[in-house]
């Protein structure tokens, strides 16, 4: 068939090729990946633009640096004042002379706050987070590719960055100043600032989720009074993610910040982070995009596993439960995963655990896809992990004793038969009597299970041949009980109009 | 059933729920999804007191086994004894409807929605409502969220002061604390009013609404919409103005594009629930405001909706709105920056001329109809094509044949296969309204072009389109316009063009009746018995079984079966299997005649 190589490249029935793309796919439902990453990074810019009712007229003031201490904090006042002012950055030549002027203010106030000081005094506050929340609070845009994947395509980028970016620039020199005073701030960065800050995580632009990073992180460093509030929207984000919209571009940048966070919990852990591991967390787990996110998950995990050791069966229990069935890729990175959990794993944990697990491993070990495979015995390869198989090899041995034996003999791939033949080794060293006795025993086990399948399957054939017995008789039963009630309905309506008859 | 019951012994409960805990997840979603047949076999006391109670305590499960088993205890009345007993199956659905996953919650309150109704009324305030009330103040908001869409199916059916505590219930959850909660209030607030008596309605459903549609989060304002809409039409006429315009003005002018989306989407079935002086005085503003919208998204929804609501403007003042308010913005919308503005606009642009007349469509609409028909976008000329019905209906096809000419051209030379594909799937329809001249004239030769594309679904396409113009023009239009064609190709170098002919005699023997396959198309056929590649022969010996019903059992016995028949000693496998296939067809077929 056709590959988009050996089209003509300009027929003259498609004006440009790029543009046709995505009509093409919709008349038939299929997007074409090596088209779509064919396109160019693409910027959008928010509705915030229009509405500004007015367009302002900016005029330049005295630079800061030249002004006199008594007129420093009026005219610093005055060029926040100045940034609230926002520009049409679609239209890229619109009012250059205003774009300058703000933007030339803006790199005044990120100098002005990051290097002198006695700059911020109480009256200033209440005016920076206004310009900080009409520059930075907006609604996003829609996503300009419907299906947008953020492995595979560009992200759009802020069009307004040049401004936002110094905006974003200030806001953190502000958080990080050493005049910065937590008491006067919480006046103006409350709660529904938080809201409006968490809701911008969702933006395209990697270089926008970049500042809210470090800016959320300072303010839940410096705001006491906001945390829990922080800590219970980023849960009603990550729920809304998981179980409602699968839809969000920020999940990495508030896992990172979680994993600091979580460090710093107090021992013993409250109710509430655990629910927030064993409801959020773990089921974070179960996302189509886990790739994104997938290294800041796992440290958050790992963080909870060595801040409290009693977590962990919850998290090998849930990591089991929300297994992937189909997915291969996301297969080899749960193992990734387990991994790191046992490199820190306490033994005594380890027992309570290790049934299902290895029941896991062994399916692993049998899948057809190589990676798998491989993946899950390299666990033979990590020596801490290899010690506790050996100290449970009682337990161990003969839950995957069955799977390293048969896939020995069938799998089509020879890095894997032998890495097999190593693991059966290492085995046999460990415990020879133990794995002769299995040996010996294989083939009674295979013919049990066999056995069992044929019951099974004369269980429910019976169980089938029942309920078509039961079925016809409650069917025949249901019909006499009409006949019954039709006869009466006849007679009755009979009596009726006889009835009417007479009358 | 004295028979029937002796079974039971057969299968120790144990034996049944080893099968339900089964180690392997496969068989265990086997054995959940033949629930019913597991308690058939118990009889309905024992699924009452040991099935039912075994499943109420291992909830613990993967979601897929979950989901089966809410579906499954939806069905389950008869199994434990028929609606007397239907509050048995309460406690499980109930620890369903807590789990985390959507799916399974969703299904587990949508088989208590469904068992509901086969509670008596006493039952169901003894059983079913304390239930509501537990999940609506579980800790988890899973919990709560499913007990949303519980209250509407228990409040017509309960007393007074019952009444009053779900209602008191209902009004806790749409301000709850989680956005979740509040999301799953809002998107059944419409389902509520709609159960409520009319004066609770104003006094509570009003207001819960009004602070819904302000929600701090867009995703909770948007489902306020939806319920707006209901909510207009349970309201008399006088109160509108007064208790949901506000709100719903509000929404069309929301700061996020998520409401104004909704809005738009919704707008034809708000402007059925207001009714026609709101919708001139409020709606025609907004409409206008949402067809000019900033974002593409709001305009493309609000291009969806130009035709219908047009149509359902009132009467009297109907066509000065359209040409004073409409149209403007529709003309805008026609160059709009973003191509599916543009295509949502094109396939229901079309449907204004009917609403017009003639003279407004040929004056005004026409200009808009012949630059979709230019736009670079495929889409949006495809969108237009397929509808010219419409217009055809008012004004006839031929005002538009001089550019719908190039269009089509355009489209049928497209680079992408796909767009060729879909203007193939329009020609029968063009060949009609068009009529058999100017098909003839200028679409004819692109018809035959397709037939040699180099991508078969194309060369497929042309080969059915054919036998549907041939079902519209008649076989004497057959014989003289394509056949010859067709057959031409017979003698090409390229055996893909070969094949083309046989799958053009298979598509058109029947339509063109026994004269024309007897005459022109089997000699060519029984030629091409003989190509030298073995694809073509074979394709000989399918098509030979395809065509034998339009063709007379004299023919089939003197001519059909020898060609047949040497085939089937062909050299090559495939062709003595096809012609083998085709002979034993041929002979059972024979053979159900002769019956």
């Amino acid at each position: 068939m056709e590959t988009p190589t050996k089209l003509p490249p300009s027929s003259p029935s498609s004006p440009t090729t790029g543009f046709s793309v995505p009509s093409a796919e919709k008349v038939d439902g299929f997007p074409r990946r090596s088209m779509r990453r064919a396109r160019q990074r693409r910027s959008h810019s928010s509705s915030q633009f229009r509405y500004q009712s007015s367009q302002v007229e900016l005029t330049p003031l005295p630079l800061l640096k030249d002004a006199p201490v008594a007129e420093l904090h009026d005219l610093f006042c005055k060029k926040l004042q100045q940034c609230c002012v926002l520009f049409d950055f679609l239209d890229c030549v619109a009012d250059l002379k205003g774009k300058e002027i703000k933007r030339a203010a803006l790199n005044e106030l990120v100098e002005s706050v990051a290097t002198s000081r006695g700059v911020l005094i109480e009256p200033l506050y209440p005016e920076a987070i206004k310009m900080i929340s009409v520059n930075i609070f907006r609604t996003l845009p829609p996503s300009e590719n419907p299906e947008f994947d953020p492995e595979e395509d560009e992200p759009a980028l802020e069009a307004s960055w040049p401004h936002l970016q110094l905006v974003y620039e200030f806001f953190l020199r502000f958080l990080e100043s050493p005049d910065f005073q937590p008491s006067l701030a919480k006046r103006y960065v409350d709660q529904k600032f938080v809201l409006q800050l968490l809701e911008l995580f969702d933006s395209e632009d990697p270089r926008e989720r970049e500042y809210l990073k470090t800016i959320l992180h300072r303010v839940y460093g410096k705001l006491l009074g906001l945390r829990a509030y922080i800590r219970k929207q980023i849960n009603n984000i990550f729920l809304r993610f998981i179980y409602e919209t699968e839809r969000f571009n920020g999940v990495a940048e508030l896992l990172e910040i979680l994993g600091s966070i979580i460090n710093g919990f107090a021992l013993p852990l409250k109710s509430e982070h655990k629910q927030f591991l064993v409801r959020v967390l773990i089921p974070l787990h179960t996302a189509k995009s886990l790739s994104i996110f997938h290294a800041q998950l796992a440290y958050c995990v790992v963080q909870f596993m060595e801040k409290d050791a009693t977590v962990t069966e919850h998290i090998i229990r849930g990591l089991l439960r929300y297994w992937p069935k189909t997915c291969t890729q996301k297969e080899v990175m749960f193992l990734g995963e387990i991994e790191e959990i046992l490199d820190v794993i306490e033994p005594s944990q380890f027992i309570r655990v290790q049934e299902p697990l290895f029941k896991q491993i062994a399916a692993c070990i049998s899948s057809p896809h190589f990676q798998v495979a491989e993946r899950a015995l390299y666990f033979w390869n990590n020596e801490y992990i290899l010690s506790l198989i050996e100290e449970n090899c009682q337990v161990i041995l003969p839950l995957v004793f069955g799977t390293l034996y048969r896939v020995s003999k069938e799998h089509w791939n020879q890095t894997i038969i032998s890495l097999i033949y190593n693991v059966l080794k290492t085995f046999m060293e460990m415990n020879s009597k133990l794995f002769d006795e299995l040996t010996a025993s294989y083939k009674v086990e295979k013919q049990k299970e066999v056995k069992k399948e044929r019951e099974r399957a004369e269980l429910w054939r019976n169980l089938e041949d029942l309920q078509e017995r039961r079925l016809q008789s409650l069917t025949e039963a249901s019909r006499n009980q009409k006949n019954l009630q039709e006869r009466e309905n006849t007679t009755k309506s009979q009596s009726e109009t006889s009835a009417a008859n007479t009358t | 059933m004295a028979g029937a019951d002796s079974d039971d012994s057969l299968y120790p409960i144990a034996v049944l729920i080893d099968e339900l805990r089964n180690e392997d997840v496969q068989l265990r979603l086997n054995s959940i999804k033949k629930l019913s047949t597991i308690a058939l076999a118990l009889g309905v006391e024992r699924t009452r007191t040991e099935l039912l109670p075994f499943l109420t305590d291992t909830i613990y499960d993967e979601d897929e086994v979950l989901l089966a088993l809410a579906e499954q205890l939806g069905n389950f009345t008869m199994l434990v004894g028929g609606p007397e007993y239907v509050h048995c199956l309460l406690p499980p659905l109930e620890s369903l409807a807590t789990v985390e996953e959507t799916v399974v919650r969703d299904k587990a309150v949508e088989s208590l929605r469904k068992i509901s109704h086969e509670h008596s009324p006493v039952d169901l305030e003894v059983h079913f409502e304390p239930l509501v009330k537990r999940l609506a103040s579980g800790d988890w908001f899973t919990s709560r969220t499913s007990a949303c869409g519980l209250f509407s199916v228990c409040y017509p059916r309960v007393s007074s002061t019952v009444k009053a505590e779900i209602r008191q219930h209902f009004r806790t959850l749409c301000s709850d604390d989680t956005p979740m909660v509040r999301r799953a209030a809002a998107s059944k607030l419409g389902e509520f009013a709609k159960v409520l008596e009319l004066e609770y309605v104003k006094s509570d459903i009003i207001s819960l609404f009004t602070a819904l549609a302000s929600d701090e989060q867009d995703s909770v304002r948007l489902l306020a919409v939806e319920a707006g809409v209901s909510i207009a039409t349970l309201l008399p006429q006088e109160d509108l103005e007064a208790l949901v315009m506000p709100t719903l003005r509000q929404a069309a002018e929301d700061k996020s594009w998520r409401v104004r989306y909704m809005v738009a989407d919704k707008f034809s079935d708000l402007q059925k629930a207001v009714g026609p002086e709101i919708t001139k005085n409020d709606l025609v503003p907004a409409f206008q405001n949402l067809l000019k919208d900033c974002e593409a998204e709001v305009r493309a929804a609000a291009a969806n909706k130009v035709k219908e609501f047009c149509e359902n403007l009132p009467e009297d003042s109907r066509e000065t709105i359209i040409m004073t308010h409409i149209l403007p913005c529709v003309k805008e919308l026609v160059s709009d920056t973003n191509q599916h503005v543009k295509s949502a606009l094109a396939s229901v642009i079309m449907g204004l001329s009917t609403i017009l007349g003639k003279d407004n469509t040929i004056e005004h609409l026409l200009p808009l109809f012949l630059a979709q028909l230019k736009d670079e976008c495929p889409e949006v000329r495809l969108n237009i094509i397929s509808n010219l019905d419409c217009v055809n209906e008012v004004i006839g096809i031929r005002q538009l044949s001089q550019s719908l000419l190039p269009a089509i051209v355009e489209l049928a030379e497209d680079a992408k296969w796909r767009v060729r594909l879909a203007i193939i799937e329009y020609m029968p329809l063009l060949a009609g309204q068009l009529g058999v001249e100017f098909f003839d004239e200028k679409l004819n030769s692109l018809c035959m072009a397709w037939l040699v594309d180099h991508v078969y679904a194309i060369r497929e396409a042309a080969t059915c389109n054919l036998m549907k113009l041939v079902e519209k023009f008649g076989a004497e239009w057959a014989q003289n316009t394509i056949v010859p064609k067709v057959l031409g190709m017979a003698n090409d170098p390229n055996y893909l063009h070969r094949m083309t002919t046989l799958f053009c005699i298979n598509a058109l023997s029947e339509v063109c009746g026994q004269e024309i396959t007897t005459k022109h198309m089997l000699p060519v056929v029984f030629k091409m018995s003989n190509d030298q590649v073995a694809n073509v022969r074979f394709n000989v010996a399918k098509s030979l079984q395809k065509i034998g019903p339009v063709l007379d059992s004299n023919c089939l016995q003197t001519e059909v079966k020898p060609v047949l028949e040497k085939l089937a000693s062909d050299q090559d496998m495939d062709v003595k299997y096809f012609a083998q296939e085709a002979i034993s067809g041929r002979i059972k077929k024979m053979k159900r005649n002769r019956k």
